[in-house]
């Protein structure tokens, strides 16, 4: 086939096509070292500085595996409802790629840690439950730089460079079964799946899943079947795609593309392919259709793995409030619609307002000022919510000094600037811009007098029962005392002096 | 969908019983291991191969029904090490074998193509 079929708009594909898909996500857990060595796993580190004979197969190294990397997966098989298994064998996954010095990855094959799970998503108030067929252990690859390419891309390149730092930092795979019936919301379900699970690993606390920093990673199966047949078309798999974003588009993209070989009268070529974060586009990643024969066979340098019942049941009582429990208590407790609480989530304010209502304050107001004040300062500064430089706890106080009456909310939004300037915490700033509500009576009736007088003509008016016109005398007020007077009580003191209350 | 591991290769410990290793066979390891192998070797070295399968092979004649198979000499389960940082080589001692080195890092040939 030279000519490359064009795509199939999205919606006219999915009007013929069903699809069918499949996500194979890679974690990597945080633990202090690796998952067969004591070599640090600190991400960013020079190159080949956490190494030892161990992760770079020297001869005569044997593996040990690390307790804390078992308890992290048995806890991700445990959050996603999945059975862990009584025993079990690592095995070898022999294959040349220089990314493994060994010549094999350690890893498991059909003997995985955990089986049969789900893990519940939501998509357009719907709820799509992804079936989970196996989350097993095993080892990270070490990094290629590709030199003498155009781009740094393998093709092309002249030699590669390889930085093992990465290589046996313990890795957990997480395979879906067929993801069927999504309809028209199949980008979207698969991206909710990735945004859950990650949710869901963040909140056991095992690994950070930093898409960007590659700690986390999808490999996504697409294939389509026409409307109403019977038979699974066959699939392609996209390779590391590295961003919520890109989950959604790649789904989307390769529907598109498929239907457009398949409309062609071509057929799909099961084969691995990449996914281009420029273009949203995937291209094909292999020059030769090859099957894979990667000759596993139980890891003779490694026993089996056993896991109590006991230490299984230990482990489940650690796990904490996952997110999806979470999102109906934080509803049920703030009073929330679906919708206000979807706008939270999709903010990531759900962690800083409930940490702000820990620190003291009310849900409404705690959800105001994250939603409202700091949601437009993150957006005008292009940040991330959590990454302002501004504390739960600050926002906490500003509400107190909100709700004891030495602040209004104008005055606020003032602390507020100061502090994300960092002029320093709430009360530096108040102190230091002078901010507090007037509220001193002899102070406040005094300027209330010398703006009656300064007013004669709006003044006579109140006195002549336009009680309305006390807005511009009130108005006069809060300009004489830069916003700082309570408006509520001087207006009482403009109406009780014109005798108009 | 681990399609690509249901289809990948023969599952662990099943031996092609009976039938004799064919030069095919032979070829097709040599491939994986990057083995360079002549016409000669092919005939040579399925011989020998089949010899020692076979030789394996009578291991399961005396393995009756209520012998599990095994894979590792010991009966132990659960050997696991506590999560601490141990000392790494100097990245000096880490390249000092390694056929080339640039940028701290180990340096090798090109990884597509070379089965073009
Ligand atoms: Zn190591």
């Amino acid at each position: 086939m030279t000519t490359t079929p064009s795509l199939v708009p999205y919606e006219e594909a999915l009007a013929r096509y069903e699809p069918v898909l499949g996500v194979e996500t890679h974690i990597e857990l945080g633990t202090a070292s690796k998952m067969f060595c004591g070599c640090a796993t600190t991400f960013g580190a020079p190159p080949n500085t956490q190494v030892c004979p161990v992760c770079l197969g020297l001869p005569g190294s044997l593996p040990v595996t690390n307790r804390a990397a078992i308890e992290g997966i048995i806890k991700i098989g445990l959050a996603l409802n999945c059975r862990i298994v009584e025993w079990c064998r690592f095995a070898r996954k022999n294959y040349f790629y220089p990314d493994m010095p060994k010549n094999y990855q350690i890893s498991q094959y059909d003997e995985p840690l955990c089986v049969d799970g789900y893990l519940e998503v939501e998509v357009d108030g719907e709820t799509y439950r992804v079936e989970i067929e196996r989350v097993h252990m095993e080892e990270d690859t070490g990094k290629s730089l590709h030199v003498g390419g155009a781009t740094g891309r393998i093709h092309g390149a002249d030699h590669s460079l390889v930085d093992y730092n990465r290589a046996g930092i313990p890795l957990v795979e997480i395979v879906t079964k067929p993801i069927t019936a999504t309809g028209d919301r199949a980008p979207l379900v698969a991206r909710a799946y990735a945004t859950e699970l990650r949710e869901l690993v963040r909140a056991l606390g095992v690994s950070d899943v930093r898409m960007e920093e590659g700690s986390m990673r999808c490999d996504i199966n697409v294939s389509l079947m026409p409307r109403g047949a019977a038979e699974w078309g066959t699939r392609t798999e996209t390779k590391n795609v590295n961003s919520l974003r890109s989950v959604e588009r790649a789904v989307r993209h390769e529907i598109e593309r498929q239907a457009g070989v398949l409309d062609a009268g071509g057929r799909i070529v099961q084969e691995t392919r990449h996914f281009h974060e420029d273009t949203g586009t995937t291209t094909s990643g292999r020059s030769k259709e090859e099957a894979q024969d990667y000759r596993y066979f139980p890891e003779p340098d490694l026993v089996p793995m056993a896991p109590s019942r006991e230490w299984v049941e230990e482990l489940r009582a650690t796990l904490p409030e996952l997110p999806a429990a979470r999102r109906r208590r934080v509803q049920a407790e703030w009073g929330l619609s679906d919708l206000e609480l979807r706008d939270v989530v999709n903010a990531g304010a759900l962690d800083l307002i409930e940490d702000t209502v820990k620190a003291g304050a009310a849900p409404g107001p705690a959800r105001k000022w994250w939603m409202n004040e700091l949601s437009r300062r993150a957006t005008e500064q292009g940040v991330e919510l959590s990454a302002l430089p501004i504390t739960p706890e600050q926002v906490a106080r500003i509400q107190a000094l909100i709700d004891e009456g030495s602040l209004n909310d104008k005055l606020a939004r003032q602390v507020f600037e100061g502090v994300l300037a960092g002029e320093g915490g709430p009360d530096e700033v108040v102190a230091a811009r002078g901010l507090k509500v007037v509220s001193d009576e002899g102070e406040l009736a005094a300027i209330v007098d010398q703006v009656i007088a300064d007013n004669a003509a709006a003044a006579d008016k109140v006195r002549a029962g336009k009680v309305a016109a006390a807005g511009a005398l009130v108005g006069a007020v809060m300009k004489a005392t830069r916003g700082q007077a309570d408006a509520a009580r001087a207006r009482e003191l403009i109406l009780e002096r014109l005798g108009a209350s | 969908m681990s399609n690509e591991r249901a289809a990948g290769g023969a599952a662990p410990g099943a031996a092609s019983t009976g039938s004799a290793i064919t030069r095919d066979e032979v070829a097709h390891l040599a491939r994986l291991s990057r083995l360079a192998l002549g016409e000669d070797e092919l005939g040579h070295f399925a011989a020998q191969l089949d010899e020692i399968i076979s030789a394996v092979a009578r291991v399961q004649q005396v393995a009756a029904q209520d012998i599990p198979p095994t894979s590792h000499a010991l009966p132990i389960t659960n050997v696991f090490r506590p999560d601490e940082v141990r000392p790494s080589l100097a990245p000096e001692q880490a390249l000092a074998e390694a056929p080339a080195a640039e940028e701290q890092r180990f340096r090798v040939p090109r990884i597509l193509g070379e089965e073009a």
